[in-house]
């Protein structure tokens, strides 16, 4: 028992002495840990892992973190990054079904693979410098290729279209990264619990990465204090978006399924981080749930809200919150313990259906033409439902209806595309472009040394069913180092980025809020923005088995090209070769005569015309060639390993 | 809407082919009539030649045949010059300008030559190469057979006059050299010179705004030299540069460039007299090792060649040549088709034909520069026998 107590204390004042480092130090570093559960429309439950930490502005260069990760404030503090964001997806977000216009999804919805983009504090020419090295630095931080964003032909800067209109941004997005779990180990490293404690430790990673569509993201920023000495605060949001479908047990099929915490992930919140400010666990019901009952003054209707003939929650809610069409259930999960683990399950009782809000046009991206020489490709903008009700709020000066799009698109050099070549059709008719166009920007790509980017803001008119934009392109061919391994599977073409600049998003929450950093951000108007998909385009491969063999041909070409050249130049007609013989022999002297008669007699043939000298003039002869040849080979390698070696 | 989409391409397309066809089919045509006057000139000379030769009196005489009717009719109706008019290739341009250098160098229009030289090598680079004929064009005059024929002739003449060796001799020497015009070759590189800067004048001024003339080079020259596009094409460079291995790129890249290089001294010493012909093999040898040949240089040649029909009349494996062009052109469009469209093939199924041209092409050459000199060696025997039997 002594021995117990005694192996107690030293913990217990660990954990006083770690307490007191959290709370009592007035530097003002805070950390939230909150989730968001909402259940979709289409059987699966979206889960929205959010944690934030801040660091207040400070005036020591070397300063001490408590709970702030020291890689994230070195990184800020070396490339002198304004703002940062990177995330890791895999899957595609159904804009359809979990909604496009709500700041979840325009903030949440990710392409797939690595998207990185990052503004810099930086002198303009030194920005792509600092990009590289923050390529590399998030390439070993996150255990991911982000280092192949270094290259300059996969990013791009784009200077309006993308949203953020700043001149010292890049982005660049490597489509094709597989994202796993060891790029999860990373990110959670920078939580001050990791995943061992509080609302992390739901992460279990098969649950995870089993889902639907998962995307995790970090986002930093900086925030400046606007006094004089005072270094910037950083502010850094780490996000995972998980769409999980529950395992369901019930044979209905319009029924939606029944879930908890636990069935979904495997795990239960023991209890939250204590290093958290707070710990909230959120659940989102959208649809017609929100207009029932207008007035929640009583504690039985209060009590409606969360247990009713429609679902049944099996905890009660500190905090109910109503926004103009959902309801938002707020847990605080400090009260849960070992013994009483917070486990939220949400059992439905009726059938139930709603629709998310969708973004006012929902975009899609494909190829068009066969064959491995060129092709087109073609964004199409349709028209969804929810567009009538926001048509109202875009009105021109002249009182027509529009809405704008921004589409942002960035093409490999391998994608040569003829920017003289975009039509757009707006229900299936074609405009010219000051119809509909009201900006363009066009850097057209360098073979092997830069990508292009395609920025346009379209105004459509309200009114419009479909709109579509068409490009044609010539596919490039490539040097056989420059494939990927699997060659013909074929390239990846980055997502295009559609933006509705006039379209901002936000939940608009009809009472005051607690200071969470989540429900805060929700509550910011975002810009509603979708990706499109990622375009595989096949390219025209070489035979991969075969350098050697063109070598040897290509040279045998040559070859034979010099050799019978050169052949033909210097042939000699018998007729031709005895007269200069007969020259030759003109000239020799008498001695050399007689040798070649004495020769001749030697060897038994009739004397020919003075044909050879004698074998030592011969040789000596040979012999001066021989000389002369090994001083210029050898002069030539001294040469070319001077050459060589200077460089 | 893709139907859409292809209707308007196709009608775009259709409209852009009718417009620039007007260009480049102009640009055949006067190809065409300038080679038919280089080919009237060559058609004298030769005449004037064998006459002074004594040939055209003989049993053994021959029709002169009419090189430059058929040497532009050989341009026009060749499918190489059709399908690159029809393609919109801009190789009938270049030719054009190659075709105006030889013809003001035939003609003695110094400023023509100097334009049209100035003009080929700054679109495409390559006919700088013909910088040797021009010069030896105007220096010495046309094709011609070698100075040894005309002295032996002249001395056999000489001999049935006057019997002293001493005075042959002496004569001999006076003329074993023509006389070299030096002024009109001076006068023709001080027209290149300043065709040159006119030209880069132009291009500076136009591309003030773009990086100017440095850039140009780069992005002209540099391109061309260094081999960057490997899209397919007729030639077997950009499959061999696909292929090879970087570390490897720069030194094959020399190779290859001086291969072109390579073999304009001895063919300027065995064919120093025929400088028309040299050009012809100069352009042959260019168009099979340049970086990014096409059909439209190989109509050049071919036209070219038809030039020297009376010479090379005699030429072997003419029709296993005709054969092999016959089926390269038809081979290469469906070898092509089944890689890069219908994918069934593979990239060797056209890399083996474009070896198979570049085959055919050596060959060619080879033959031609053959044959021409095998006239000469008759030309050389004949007229010696011809001596004899005068003597």
């Amino acid at each position: 028992m002594a021995c117990l107590v005694r192996s107690w204390i030293p913990l217990l004042f660990l954990q006083s002495f770690l307490v007191a480092i959290a709370f009592g130090s007035n530097e003002g570093e805070e950390f939230s840990e909150e989730l968001l559960l909402k259940p979709l429309p289409d059987r699966k439950v979206l889960a929205h892992f959010h944690f934030e930490n801040r660091a207040p502005p400070s005036n020591s260069h070397g300063r001490n973190h408590h709970l702030f990760p020291k890689a994230i404030s070195q990184l800020v503090q070396k490339f002198r990054v304004k703002e940062m964001e990177l995330s890791f997806t895999q899957g595609r977000w159904n804009h359809e079904h979990w909604g496009g216009f709500d700041p979840l999804s325009s903030m949440n919805a990710k392409p797939v693979g690595v998207e990185l983009w990052a503004v810099f504090d930086v002198p303009q020419s030194q920005v792509d410098i600092s990009w590289k090295n923050l390529t590399h630095a998030l390439s070993g931080l996150f255990c991911a290729s982000i280092n192949f964003l270094e290259s300059s032909t996969s990013y791009a800067a784009p200077t309006w279209g993308f949203g953020t209109n700043s001149d010292k941004l890049r982005y660049g997005s490597l489509p094709r990264e597989a994202v796993c779990t060891e790029n999860l180990t990373p990110w959670l490293k920078l939580l001050p619990c990791r995943d061992k404690d509080g609302i992390s430790a739901l992460m279990n990673r098969p649950s995870v990465y089993r889902g639907f569509y998962h995307s995790q993201r970090l986002h930093l920023s900086t925030v400046e204090s606007g006094q004089e000495g005072l270094g910037s605060g950083i502010v850094l949001e780490q996000t995972l978006t998980v769409v999980i479908q529950p395992e369901t047990t019930s044979v209905e099929t319009n029924m939606q399924p029944s879930w908890s915490l636990s069935s979904l992930f495997g795990r239960k919140v023991v209890g939250s981080c204590v290093l958290a400010k707070s710990s909230n666990v959120y659940l989102q019901l959208e649809g017609r749930l929100g207009h029932e009952s207008k007035n929640v003054d009583t504690e039985i209707e209060a009590h409606k809200l969360w247990m009713n003939s429609d679902f049944d929650l099996s905890l009660k809610p500190d905090r109910v919150i109503r926004e103009s069409s959902s309801l938002l259930f707020i847990f605080d999960i400090d009260k849960s313990s070992d013994s009483e683990p917070f486990d939220l399950g949400l059992t439905w009782k009726l059938p139930s259906k709603w629709s998310c809000e969708q973004a006012p046009l929902h975009a899609s991206r494909f190829l068009m033409g066969s064959g491995n020489e060129r092709g087109a490709i073609a964004i199409l903008l349709k028209a969804t439902e929810s567009q009538e009700k926001l048509s109202g709020r875009n009105l021109t000066t002249d009182g027509r209806c529009t809405i704008k799009a921004n589409i942002f698109q960035i093409f490999p050099w391998y994608i040569k595309v003829y920017y003289h070549t975009l039509q757009i059709f707006v229900d299936q008719q074609q405009k010219t472009d000051s119809e509909v166009l009201k900006k363009i920007n066009v850097s057209p790509s360098t073979d092997k040394v830069s990508s292009g980017m395609l920025e346009m803001m379209l105004e459509l008119p309200c009114e419009v069913k479909s709109a579509a934009i068409s490009i044609e392109y010539d596919k490039g061919f490539l040097h056989i180092d420059e494939y990927p391994p699997d060659a013909n599977q074929g390239f990846d073409i980055p997502s295009a980025l559609i933006s509705f600049p006039s379209h901002h998003a936000s939940l608009d929450f009809q009472e005051e809020l607690s200071k969470s950093p989540l429900l805060s951000s929700f509550k910011e108007k975002s810009l509603v923005r979708s990706y499109t998909e990622v375009l595989l385009v096949p390219l025209t491969t070489p035979d991969f088995s075969m350098p050697y063999n063109v070598i040897t041909i290509t040279c045998t070409i040559f070859a034979l090209y010099f050799g019978s050249l050169l052949n033909v130049l210097r042939r000699r007609i018998g007729e031709e070769e005895r007269f200069l013989k007969s020259q030759a022999g003109k000239k020799r002297g008498g001695l050399k005569q007689l040798l070649s008669r004495l020769t001749a007699k030697i060897r038994g043939r009739p004397i020919e015309a003075p044909s050879s000298e004698s074998p030592a003039a011969e040789s000596s002869f040979l012999s001066s060639k021989l000389i002369f040849k090994i001083i210029l080979v050898a002069g030539a390698a001294a040469a070319w390993q001077y050459f060589s070696t200077d460089k | 809407m893709a139907h859409h989409c292809c209707s308007r391409f196709l009608d775009l397309s259709r409209f852009r082919v009718l417009k620039g066809n007007q260009v480049i089919s102009c640009a055949d045509i006067l190809s065409a009539m300038l080679l038919r006057g280089i080919g009237q000139k060559l058609q004298m000379a030769y005449g004037l030649n064998a006459r002074l030769l004594g040939f055209l009196k003989s049993s053994r005489d021959k029709v002169i045949l009419p090189c430059g009717d058929i040497a532009a009719l050989v341009y026009l109706w060749n499918p190489f010059t059709i399908v690159s008019c029809v393609g919109l290739s801009t190789s009938p341009i270049e030719n054009l300008a190659v075709v105006l250098a030889l013809f003001g160098a035939v003609t003695r229009r110094v400023p023509l030559a100097a334009f049209g030289f100035v003009m080929a090598t700054h679109l495409s680079l390559y006919p700088a190469t013909l910088a040797i004929p021009i010069i030896i064009i105007l220096g010495y005059g046309l094709d011609a057979p070698p100075i040894k024929l005309f002295l032996q002739t002249r001395s056999v003449e000489n001999e049935k006059s006057s019997t002293s060796t001493v005075s042959k001799q002496a004569k001999s020497k006076q003329t074993t050299h023509l006389p070299f015009l030096w002024k009109t070759v001076a006068h023709f590189l001080f027209w290149v010179l300043l065709w040159s800067l006119y030209v880069l004048v132009l291009c500076a001024l136009s591309l003030n705004k773009y990086g100017g003339l440095e850039e140009m080079f780069k992005r002209t020259y540099g391109f061309i030299l260094s081999i960057e596009d490997l899209s397919p094409n007729i030639g077997v460079f950009w499959y061999f540069f696909a292929e090879v291995f970087d570390f490897f790129r720069n030194f094959f890249l020399i190779v290859f460039h001086v291969n072109v290089l390579f073999m304009l001294l001895p063919l300027v010493i065995r064919l120093k007299h025929r400088p028309c012909f040299l050009a012809f093999v100069y352009l042959a040898i260019s168009s099979i090792l340049k970086s990014y040949p096409s059909v439209g240089d190989s109509a050049l040649y071919l036209s070219l060649w038809a030039l020297f029909v009376n010479e090379l009349i005699d030429m072997k494996f003419s029709f296993f040549l005709f054969c092999g062009y016959l089926g390269i052109s038809l081979l290469s469009p469906v070898m092509h088709n089944l890689w890069i469209w219908r994918g069934t093939g593979n990239a060797n199924f056209y890399f083996g034909n474009a070896i198979g041209y570049a085959c055919f092409q050596i060959v060619f050459v080879v033959e031609s520069v053959s044959a021409m000199l095998n006239h000469d060696r008759a030309l050389r025997r004949s007229s010696s026998n011809h001596g004899e039997v005068k003597s």
